[in-house]
């Protein structure tokens, strides 16, 4: 078990949201979608130019900019 | 009396599949007021009762933070609809009901669908609707929205919720001692100050003030100065609480508290799972291909092309269609209608502006039936994800990136379509944006001109100058929405968090109401705004008359010469004559200027103008064909003048129809206005610097 940044994440890496660092929109908008503590999910690819990430989370797949991830931090094997 | 349903929903959830499948053909396409937000409404009968439906923006949440979710709420609390369905998605029920919460907690009639059973059931989940209502206390409806399922049974049941509702619903969620505590005290002093709850539940207004969200704290200033200050005394204690000894805020400790409500619902056997099989197998793997990080950008490129393909080859037949229609109607009113004024403003302005202008009709159509397939199958958020990084450089968006396509990105499109193209984008800055720089694109129009001076000119290397005009089109648009995002659209990129939907084979119905929406929508312009545009420049090109006089000295055979001179005579020609010691300076004479006004109506109008203007004192009419090789003889011409109104013609004001639409999209003239002038002073800088500089230099 280790904490690190969403951002530094591979590919096919799973993880479980520890915490979400943001706050006003931003906070907001990554919990609106349903990421939460507590949240597993599997870093499904990256784009072309390593940026945006799609995550692999129960039931769909959410993408976010690097520069949003940053804000997030999880827990991993 | 007719009641008002509204449906509200996650995209993707369904909800506009099974509004269609409500409504069918009645429905009206319309905007919220003030703003581009689509609002659309239809009739839906059973037995003898009617009842009006409203389509709410697809939202995941309800927070002031975006215009979609603003305008959901603000619809279901001013409005009253007597009753609120909400599309779950039953395959993604915790994500989806954290909208239903909220939804239920501002003590409205609530009516839930519980959307794509079908799709649950096949994963092996099954969902216990009884025992969900139960706990939920609302009506829960199971409904498959592809196919009809259900859609009887859930407005029976939301119309016994419209008959018997009493009053809001306490759910009372618990959001932990911190929130709880400040809920209990300030609930009192809502409602006895009566702080807006004509609107509102007092606990829900509570809330927002703890979430410090900023519509509803502005609304209680301005109803109540004295009470909005004691709630803010509150909320800003508990903040500051919060900050000191959890480092959070009290937005993070309600959403989790909501996710953990909803969860201790999903656990009181809501859900039973058979063998779960992943629903998302089919699209991870197909999504192992399409958005695979080597081969992702080469079929992107492929299907775009594919698009292109299919809408160029299939519009040219009724395209022609429309085109000998409104030759037929021009015969006819060329063989009937008396010599004169009249029967100039029929065929000049009328018949042949508004021609013009429904002629994009079979365009737009298809590339709105292509759009709305890759849309609905899921594969233009693809797009938009792939490609998202390069545009973020530009301060735009990954879903910029149709708009700029379809209006000629890869030269051949048009910025009407690509304009209205632009609606995918959620983000507002993104969005105008994008909506002002696709018109830099080299639309289809912008090519025969380019086709013109390029064979003339640069006969020799025309792939590599055609191949450079494109470039620089990018190159301009790109440059230009870097600039405006700097300057007077400034301001942090919107968050990009979206998400990927399941890939799904699209409604052959939903394709085609959605193609046809757009489509009239465009026709519906024509016939007003765009009629009086048309007419507008056929006066300016057709007054005041030569006098007969000066008309005179030109003899049969000699119309075109006789066209051209009477086109100097009017005020366009006036307009382009008296330009010229300006434009001048980037090698223009009048004849290119009158050509330039011409183009406003169209570019394609550049090139028959040129031809008009040019024919002015020759004896002979040569065709329009021989237009190219006289201006190659022409003194006035050289490879850098044709090049400076290369760069002056992709770069100046957009057409008038695509005016007419940055203004729709835009939701104010004061953008159309912004475009036509920016543009037209930004494409006239370059071309000076163009022409002078290559002066400079010998070139010309």
């Amino acid at each position: 078990m280790q904490l690190i940044n969403m951002r530094e994440m591979k590919e096919r890496q799973s993880g479980k949201i520890k915490a979400i660092r943001a706050r006003r929109e931003l906070g907001r908008r990554i919990r609106d979608m349903g990421l939460v503590p507590g949240t597993e999910f599997l870093v499904k690819g990256r784009a072309p130019l390593k940026d945006p990430v799609a995550l692999r989370i129960a039931g769909f797949t959410l993408t976010l900019r690097n520069s949003e991830a940053d804000f997030i931090e999880v827990e991993v094997e | 009396m007719v009641h008002t349903i509204a449906l509200a929903g996650n995209p993707n959830s369904g909800k506009t599949t099974l509004f269609n499948a409500l409504t069918g053909a009645r429905q009206h396409v319309g905007n919220y007021p003030g703003v581009t937000v689509e609002k659309k409404t239809g009739v839906y009968k059973i037995d003898d009762r009617e009842f009006s439906l409203v389509d709410l923006p697809g939202t995941y949440s309800m927070t002031a933070y975006s215009l979609e979710e603003v305008i959901a709420r603000d619809f279901i609390a001013t409005q009253k609809p007597a009753v609120v369905v909400d599309i779950v998605d039953a395959a993604n029920l915790e994500r989806n009901l954290y909208l239903t919460l909220q939804i239920i907690e501002m003590g409205v009639p609530v009516c839930i669908a519980l959307n794509m059973m079908d799709v649950a059931k096949s994963r092996g989940v099954r969902i216990d609707a009884p025992r969900l209502s139960a706990l939920l206390g609302v009506p829960v409806v199971p409904t498959v929205a592809r196919n009809g399922t259900g859609k009887k049974e859930l407005m029976a049941a939301a119309a016994q919720v419209a008959d018997t509702y009493a009053g809001p619903k306490e759910l009372n969620v618990s959001y932990g001692e911190d929130i709880d505590s400040a809920l209990a005290e300030m609930e009192p002093i809502i409602s006895r100050g009566q702080f807006l709850t004509q609107y509102y539940p007092a606990r829900w207004v509570a809330l927002k003030y703890l979430e410090a969200d900023e519509q509803i704290v502005s609304a209680g200033r301005r109803a109540d100065a004295h009470v909005s200050e004691k709630l803010e005394q509150i909320a800003g204690r508990v903040a500051s609480h919060l900050n000191r000894t959890l480092d959070t805020d009290a937005e993070s400790i309600i959403a989790d508290h909501r996710f953990g409500f909803i969860k201790s619902i999903i656990r009181q056997g809501v859900i039973e799972v058979e063998n779960e099989q992943n629903r998302l197998y089919l699209s991870d793997q197909i999504d192992k291909v399409l958005i695979n990080r080597l081969a992702g950008p080469f079929i992107m490129a492929g299907v775009v092309l594919l698009l292109y393909h299919f809408t160029f080859a299939f519009s040219e037949i009724p395209a022609a269609w429309m085109e000998s229609g409104f030759a037929a109607l021009r015969g006819m009113a060329e063989a009937h209608m008396a010599e004169g004024v009249l029967k100039s403003l029929v065929i000049s302005g009328i018949i042949d502006g508004v021609g013009g202008v429904l002629g994009f009709v079979p365009i737009i159509l298809l590339m709105f039936l292509g759009i709305t397939i890759l849309e609905d199958s899921g594969y233009l958020a693809r797009v938009a994800f792939m490609l998202d990084r390069v545009f973020k450089v530009f301060g735009l968006h990954g879903s910029s990136v149709m708009p700029f396509i379809v209006s000629g990105g890869i030269a051949g499109g048009c910025a009407v379509p690509g304009i209205m193209a632009a609606r995918t984008l959620k983000s507002p800055k993104e969005r105008l944006a994008t909506l002002l720089t696709v018109p830099f694109m080299n639309c289809g129009a912008k090519l025969p001109v380019f086709a013109l001076l390029i064979g003339a000119f640069f006969a020799s290397h025309k792939a590599w100058v055609m191949f450079a005009v494109t470039l620089m089109s990018w190159g301009g648009a790109l440059a230009v929405a870097w600039v405006l995002r700097k300057t007077i659209i400034r301001g942090t990129a919107t968050p990009f968090i979206m998400e990927l939907p399941p890939y799904r084979l699209p409604t052959v119905r939903g394709v085609l109401i959605h193609a046809w929406e757009r489509t009239w929508q465009y026709i519906r312009k024509a016939a007003t705004v765009i009629l009086a545009i048309s007419i507008l420049l056929w006066a300016l090109m057709s007054f005041p008359g030569l006098p007969a006089d000066q008309a005179e000295i030109f003899g049969p055979g000699q119309e075109a010469a006789l066209a051209g001179a009477e086109l100097r005579h009017s005020v366009a020609g006036r307009i382009g004559t008296s330009l010229e010691p300006v434009t001048e300076l980037a090698g223009f004479d009048w004849r290119t200027n009158i050509a330039l006004v011409g183009g406003f109506a169209a570019k394609e109008v550049i090139v028959s103008t040129l031809g008009t203007a040019y024919s002015m004192g020759e004896i002979d009419a040569e065709e329009a064909s021989g237009l190219s090789r006289r201006l190659a003889r022409s003194p006035q011409w050289g490879p850098l003048t044709a090049f400076a109104l290369i760069v002056f013609v992709m770069f100046y004001s957009p057409c008038f129809v695509a005016v007419v639409c940055i203004a729709r999209e835009a939701g104010s003239w004061k953008w159309a206005v912004f475009s036509v002038a920016f543009n037209t002073v930004l494409a006239f800088v370059l071309a000076v610097s163009v022409y002078q500089a290559g002066s400079l230099l010998g070139l010309g």
